[in-house]
């Protein structure tokens, strides 16, 4: 944890440079280079999660502790989205003091991340678990990871626009999909990882 | 190592090389029947001159890559995981119609974006329906990535089924999303368009061939895949079997200690000490 938020934090300044001087564009991008940000954090997160397992066989542990599985991935589950949330409340300081965004609706912005974070992390640790043991597991955990949590980026990206008073949208209008998708994208990957988790583990 | 039912798996019945053969035949007389009907038969659109002809091959493609070979790996996965129905035939099944589903919505995007090109002034554009396809291909490729990850069969067979799974679920959301973030669909989509009732009645035929010669082709692929699986999984546990064997017949041969003369096991055997003397 305490390399993985400076790296995040280390991200929004590198999407400074990238965009230049201006506060314009950066302003304009914020939530998306947020939600950027949050997604590779989110890798990051989960991989030190499964590493830290490994040495002590702290796994197999778990697995002959009698525990049901859904509860070790609900767990899990629950760290990571917890290390995300402190995660993300560092990155949205530095996104309004790096970037010079204004906050229109804490509301929304409170719910959108956590409803993303909660998918994100369930999501995460899925294919963590998946990864985990692998050799190429560094590789392949973004690879298949990133591609699915997609629609979290767009969602949370869309809704935070609102939220900054950016884009067409309105704040917390109540025809927008964005948090209900979110919801749904959480739902959907914490009932998967449930079920799931147990016969995923005796492959690794 | 060797499953009792692997002779059966790995060798056709003549009655399945009968069909596969027919399924060949056929697919390859549809393509050329489409071919055919598509470059000379029909007459070229109003509006998009010799591009139309890009729609009898286009859409069929689409349709393989987005809805039966996705469709055949998604039902194959859940049918494998599922313990009552677990067998290898679906692991196979899954794993061959991931590998020519991928050909096929590579294909997709390829004859979009020719077709996109002189029609809309842009090889790509952010549109719902170009993304999730992109998205779609990303997701199949991290399925063959996990099937290329050395692992025994059984537990390999596990993780590609949980990444079919995994992302079967995702697509639909994947498309929900997309469509809401950008719904600037030109116009309204070629299948659409085409089977109005004002098109010519050659084209909608040519058309209708084209779907059935790509369904065709995807079946017959798909056999071909399956049997390359079958006996490729078949190779890596007979190799295993006769250097086993040869081992064996060693041991009975030579008792003077540790076999250096063995071909198959010379390798291991003399480079692990030398570099750890070094």
């Amino acid at each position: 944890m305490h390399q993985v938020i400076p790296v995040a934090v280390l991200m929004l300044v590198l999407f400074a440079f990238a965009l230049g001087p201006d506060r314009a564009p950066m302003a304009h991008a914020a939530p998306g280079l947020f939600w950027v940000a949050v997604l590779f954090a989110s890798v990051l997160a989960v991989q030190r999660s499964f590493a830290l397992e490994a040495p002590d066989g702290a796994r197999d542990g778990l697995r002959l502790s009698g525990l049901d599985p859904g509860g070790v991935f609900l767990g899990k589950t629950a760290a990571v989205a917890l290390q995300l949330v402190v995660l993300e409340v560092v990155l949205t300081a530095g996104v309004v003091v790096l970037y010079g965004s204004h906050v229109r609706s804490y509301g929304s912005i409170v719910v959108a991340a956590l409803a993303g974070t909660a998918g994100l992390a369930a999501a995460g640790t899925l294919y963590g678990a998946l990864a985990a043991g692998l050799r190429v597991r560094e590789t392949l955990l973004p690879f298949l990871f990133l591609p699915v949590a997609a629609p979290v980026l767009l969602a949370g990206t869309r809704a935070w626009q609102a939220a900054l008073g950016l884009g067409a949208g309105n704040v917390g209008s109540a025809g927008d999909p964005w948090v209900p998708l979110l919801l749904v994208f959480a739902a959907v990957y914490l009932s998967l990882g449930v079920v799931i988790f147990g016969p995923l583990q005796e492959a690794s | 190592m060797s499953s009792s039912g692997k002779p059966a798996l790995s060798s056709w019945s003549p009655m399945t090389t009968w069909v596969v053969r027919g399924l060949g035949i056929a697919a390859v007389l549809s393509l050329a029947g489409t071919l055919w009907l598509g470059l000379w038969v029909t007459p070229p659109d109003q509006m998009q001159h010799d591009l139309v002809r890009l729609v009898y091959v286009h859409p069929p493609i689409a349709w393989v890559a987005l809805y039966l070979a996705f469709g055949v790996a998604a039902v194959a996965s859940v049918l494998w995981l599922w313990p009552r129905t677990r067998s290898r035939f679906w692991d196979r099944l899954a794993a061959s119609a991931v590998e020519v589903g991928t050909v096929f919505t590579a294909l997709t995007l390829v004859t979009g974006s020719i077709w996109g090109r002189p029609t809309w002034g842009l090889w790509w554009t952010w549109d719902a329906r170009l993304t999730s396809t992109a998205l779609l291909l990303v997701l199949l490729l991290g399925y063959l990535a996990v099937r290329r990850v050395a692992a025994d069969p059984d537990s390999r067979a596990r993780r590609c089924a949980v990444v079919a799974l995994v992302a079967a679920v995702d697509v639909p959301i994947v498309h929900f999303s997309v469509d809401w973030w950008h719904t600037l669909h030109q116009g309204a989509t070629v299948l659409n368009t085409n089977l109005s009732p004002t098109i010519h009645g050659s084209m909608a035929w040519t058309l209708l061939l084209g779907f059935i010669a790509f369904t065709l082709l995807f079946a017959w692929m798909l056999a071909i895949r399956y049997r390359v699986e079958a006996l490729s999984e078949h190779l890596q546990s007979s190799e295993l079997d006769v250097a086993l064997h040869e081992r064996w017949a060693e041991g009975t041969d030579a008792d003077t200690g540790p076999v250096v003369t063995s071909p198959v096991v010379t390798g291991p055997v003399v480079t692990e000490p030398g570099g750890a003397l070094v």
